[in-house]
């Protein structure tokens, strides 16, 4: 299975890139969906797109030091202004959806596995 | 080698500091990337405890050819019951803590899943001390 980059899956799913946009080339491997740190740093694995509603600059810390690939947040949530900072800093992108995490996450599901 | 940092009790905004340059260090090693990935669990994990927990903390990190120890040394309420703070699902983390994503009480035990050596030593009203060992391999090395 060829991966996908971060832009390519931005385009198919219609996502908006709230920060981070220097990351968009990273490649994603995978997805998590959590909204507890400890869990996300015991158990995602390098390279997947973390889905979740938390906004504030922690998640950049955990996606930067777990390698992940990107940041989805959902529901229209907004990153907090130094979560957002941190993203561009770091160059990991955020991206944003109105959906649901069942909704966009069922839909990457698919877009990944197809 | 020797390397240290301050970590700030209650101040997330810097919570997460002293992994970063750790993992930094790590990687100039040369040091292998899944052994890396153990050690940045194991260091995150006990760098946010000493945030959420406790007042202020630093940690010490010894390197040497063979292992990484890293120290973190709280001044804090400490730990009464050291078994049952182990126990997964178990924290005491107030709400505005929770409401960030953190106490779902996994860190200890993530930290004891990516260690090699996990020793926790505490005493009420003083502070805690977690020494976490982690044996090294160099990348592409024997
Ligand atoms: N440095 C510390 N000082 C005082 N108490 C601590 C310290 N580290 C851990 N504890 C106690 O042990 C409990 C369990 O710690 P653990 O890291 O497993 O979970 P948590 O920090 O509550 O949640 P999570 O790590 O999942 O965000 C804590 O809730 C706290 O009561
Ligand atoms: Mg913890």
């Amino acid at each position: 299975m060829d991966t996908m980059t971060i832009k390519e899956i931005c385009n198919a799913l219609q996502l908006n890139v709230l920060a981070g946009s220097k990351g968009l080339d990273k490649r994603v491997t995978g997805g998590y969906v959590s909204d507890l740190l400890s869990d996300v740093m015991g158990n995602a694995r390098e390279g997947e797109l973390w889905v979740t509603l938390q906004t504030h600059r922690n998640v950049m810390a955990i996606a930067s030091l777990k390698d992940l690939a990107g940041v989805i947040l959902v529901n229209g949530q907004q990153p907090d202004a130094d979560m957002a900072e941190q993203a561009n800093k770091e160059g990991i992108a955020v991206l944003g959806t109105d959906q649901s995490n069942f909704i966009i996450t069922g839909k990457l599901f698919q877009l990944l596995n197809s | 080698m020797q390397l240290q940092y301050d970590i700030e009790g209650g101040n997330f905004t810097k919570a997460g500091f002293a992994s970063s340059e750790i993992k930094k260090v790590l990687k100039q090693l040369n040091v292998d990337a899944a052994t890396i990935k153990r050690i940045v669990v194991s260091s995150y994990e006990a760098e946010v405890n000493i945030v959420a927990h406790a007042y202020k903390g630093a940690v010490t990190v010894v390197i040497d050819h063979e292992k990484i120890v890293m120290q973190y040394q709280d001044e804090g309420p400490g730990i009464p019951d050291i078994e049952q703070a182990m126990v997964a699902g178990y924290s005491t983390a107030s709400p505005e803590v929770r409401e960030m994503g953190f106490g779902a009480g996994m860190g200890l035990p993530n930290i004891h899943k990516n260690a090699d050596d996990l020793l926790i030593e505490s005493e009420v009203n003083k502070g805690t001390l977690v020494t976490i060992t982690i044996y090294l391999k160099q990348e592409g090395g024997q």
